[in-house]
């Protein structure tokens, strides 16, 4: 039977996934229409890469049902895998070949011709800015080539379902941008993406819709209008310097705000919603910390960012780490969302 | 026929036999690929047998007193080889676990290939490495003073079981690799199984030198068994059949037993 071109590129409906006592997924629901790029953001923990598990057949779920390309992950395992690929957290290229022998040996078990693998590795080398080292091992690649080449060898089969897990971890900020222009390139060019995340920034460049996941469970959907939307108006933020100052500066600005002043104690961050009160609520900020006698650093009005939102729906920030019930991935050392993580990066 | 309904179907008993065989050959090469440019994995599976062999024949081989014709030189080839073949499991396990870790299996297993060519291609491409290797030290045997002085024949079946073995025990090492899934860990784990499995058996010294609660052991573990096999079918004028077929039966149970826990391993590692 061929499903209407209008069914979602992959859908998922009630999926649940334990290991052991620890429920990872406890009831997910997910449309993705297709040509569409959905960030999956979360913190660590929160389910993402279990999802992204079940959903490239990888791991069977416990309960619920999951398609892509109308394919069910389950009883049309095999045909799913034709229409997906798949770049995980670490680079799974094989270091000692070179880029143009990882794509080639991709090709092949994609079962190209030797003639129809090579054009194509040709054409991914050249896709991916990476012709002058085709010929050199990639243990010779930087990180962020290493990350191009993988992604590259997930797109040999020209998959109509990409599914990237945090396809920018653990990358220095020029990798990472480089990064986010292929990602978009692949997403003007048709291809549906499911994307997962732990910088908002990423879900907020290059996803159209976002959902938010947070101890198994989809806590929040929407664009990142939308969710932004959800903590309604503008955001006071400044730093004060003076660690011992922090309480005093975040009561002082307190009656001003909306709800409570969030305080980041390691960077001495202090933000509050504003609501629509904006540049008036700024004049009383500096009156009040005048008030107050704290020297402050940067104090601006901004927009809010999906920090505040994750922020606001979760009562925790996004890159808190060490959740209970947090994910198993630690025996194939996969964790490490690398040293760049540091919570706000607008 | 839509092309859903093509995709879904699934391909014929023969058309799948045919890409799980073109599959495994393909990661076979690329798995010899990797060997072959990697000096440290050479180094362990070709220089230090080697040197084992030099170090036996021309240190400890004198102060080992031994009953077959020829002297030590002879009584130590067969059991080399037999250590050799079993320790080039310590790169299945390696690999395996390497491979885990590093999400390669996953982005195979997320592809339409066969599934199973992950471990044959492995086990076969292990295989080669092995037999490579056991050439190597039957030449450098040569060199110092070994002879095959039971025919040709009996030779190569030699060689043969020895294969056969150093495959049977890389199915218990690519079950550990796919189990432990660390490569350190494997590895030590490896030493700790292997090291006393092919030293406490006959392929250095007599076991009738060893004390009496050690030749127990010995004796009766498989690594002697066939080890003795082997050095029945290369010299001559031993006890062969016995051995033959104690090595035979370990042999599958060892197949038996291992080769289910791998794949159960391997998909569960997904």
């Amino acid at each position: 039977m061929s499903e209407p071109s209008s069914a979602p590129a992959i859908l998922v409906e009630g999926l649940t996934k334990s290991f052991g006592d620890v429920r990872a997924l406890r009831g997910i629901d997910l449309s993705v229409p297709r040509g569409t790029v959905l960030g999956v953001l979360g913190p660590n923990g929160a389910g993402k890469t279990t999802a992204v598990r079940i959903l490239t057949t990888l791991l069977r779920p416990d309960g619920g049902r999951a398609t892509v390309e109308g394919f069910d992950v389950v009883r049309h395992d095999a045909a799913v895998r034709r229409v997906i690929g798949l770049s995980g957290q670490s680079a799974a290229i094989q270091e000692e070949l070179t880029g143009k022998e990882n794509l080639e040996l991709i090709g092949r078990l994609y079962h190209l011709s030797w003639p129809e693998a090579r054009s194509r590795a040709a054409e991914l080398l050249e896709q991916f800015d990476l012709v002058n080292a085709a010929d050199r091992q990639a243990k010779t690649y930087s990180g962020g080539m290493q990350r191009r080449l993988d992604l590259a060898a997930s797109l040999v089969g020209r998959p109509k379902v990409l599914f990237l897990d945090e396809p920018t971890t653990g990358l220095d900020p020029r990798s990472r941008l480089a990064m986010w222009d292929v990602i978009r390139s692949l997403a003007a060019g048709g291809t549906t993406i499911l994307l997962t995340t732990q910088y908002l920034d990423e879900a907020d460049e290059l996803a159209d819709t976002i959902v938010v996941f947070d101890h198994g469970l989809v806590i929040a959907q929407g664009t990142a209008e939308d969710l932004k939307g959800r903590i309604g108006g503008d955001v006071i933020e400044f730093v004060v310097p003076d660690r011992t100052r922090i309480e005093d500066a975040a009561a002082a600005i307190k009656p001003i705000g909306e709800g409570e002043p969030h305080v980041e104690i390691d960077t001495g961050l202090v933000s509050i919603g504003v609501g629509g009160r904006g540049s008036d609520a700024l004049i009383e900020a500096v009156r009040a910390l005048d008030g107050a006698e704290t020297v402050t650093h940067g104090l601006a009005l901004r927009r809010p960012s999906l920090d505040d939102v994750f922020l606001a729906l979760t009562g925790h920030a996004a890159e808190e780490d060490g959740q209970p019930g947090g994910k198993r991935r630690g025996r194939r050392g996969r964790q490490a969302p690398a040293a760049d993580s540091k919570g706000r990066t607008s | 026929m839509t092309a859903v309904a093509e995709l879904e179907a699934a391909p014929s008993l023969s058309t799948q036999a045919r890409w799980a065989t073109i599959d495994t050959l393909t990661i076979t090469r690329r798995n010899l690929i990797v060997w072959y440019r990697v000096p440290a994995y050479i180094f362990f599976s070709v220089v230090q047998p080697v040197i084992f062999v030099l170090l036996f024949r021309y240190v400890f081989g004198g102060a080992i007193p031994v009953n077959v014709p020829g002297g030590y030189v002879q009584y130590l080839l067969p059991g080399i080889i037999g250590q050799t073949a079993a320790f080039a499991s310590f790169g299945t396990a390696i690999a395996l676990a390497q491979e885990l870790q590093k999400g390669v299996i996953d982005r195979l297993r997320s592809m339409p290939m066969a599934r199973s060519a992950v471990l044959t291609g492995r086990l076969v491409a292990d295989t080669v490495r092995m037999l490579i290797t056991i050439l190597i030290i039957v030449a450098v045997g040569y060199a110092v003073g070994f002879r095959f002085t039971n025919g040709v024949l009996p030779a190569i079946w030699m060689i043969l079981l020895a294969t056969v073995f150093g495959i049977a025990i890389c199915c218990i090492a690519a079950f550990t690799g796919l189990a432990i899934g660390d490569e350190e860990s494997v590895q030590s784990f490896g030493l700790v199984w292997l090291f006393p499995l092919t030293f406490v058996s006959s392929a250095f010294v007599p076991i009738a030198t060893m004390p009496g609660w050690l030749q127990a052991f010995a004796n009766n573990q498989p690594v002697t068994y066939v080890i003795n096999a082997m050095r029945a079918l290369a010299l001559g004028h031993l006890p062969l059949q016995a051995n033959m077929l104690k090595s035979i039966a370990w042999l599958a149970v060892i197949f038996i037993v291992f080769i289910p826990l791998s794949v159960r391993a391997y998909k569960r590692a997904a």
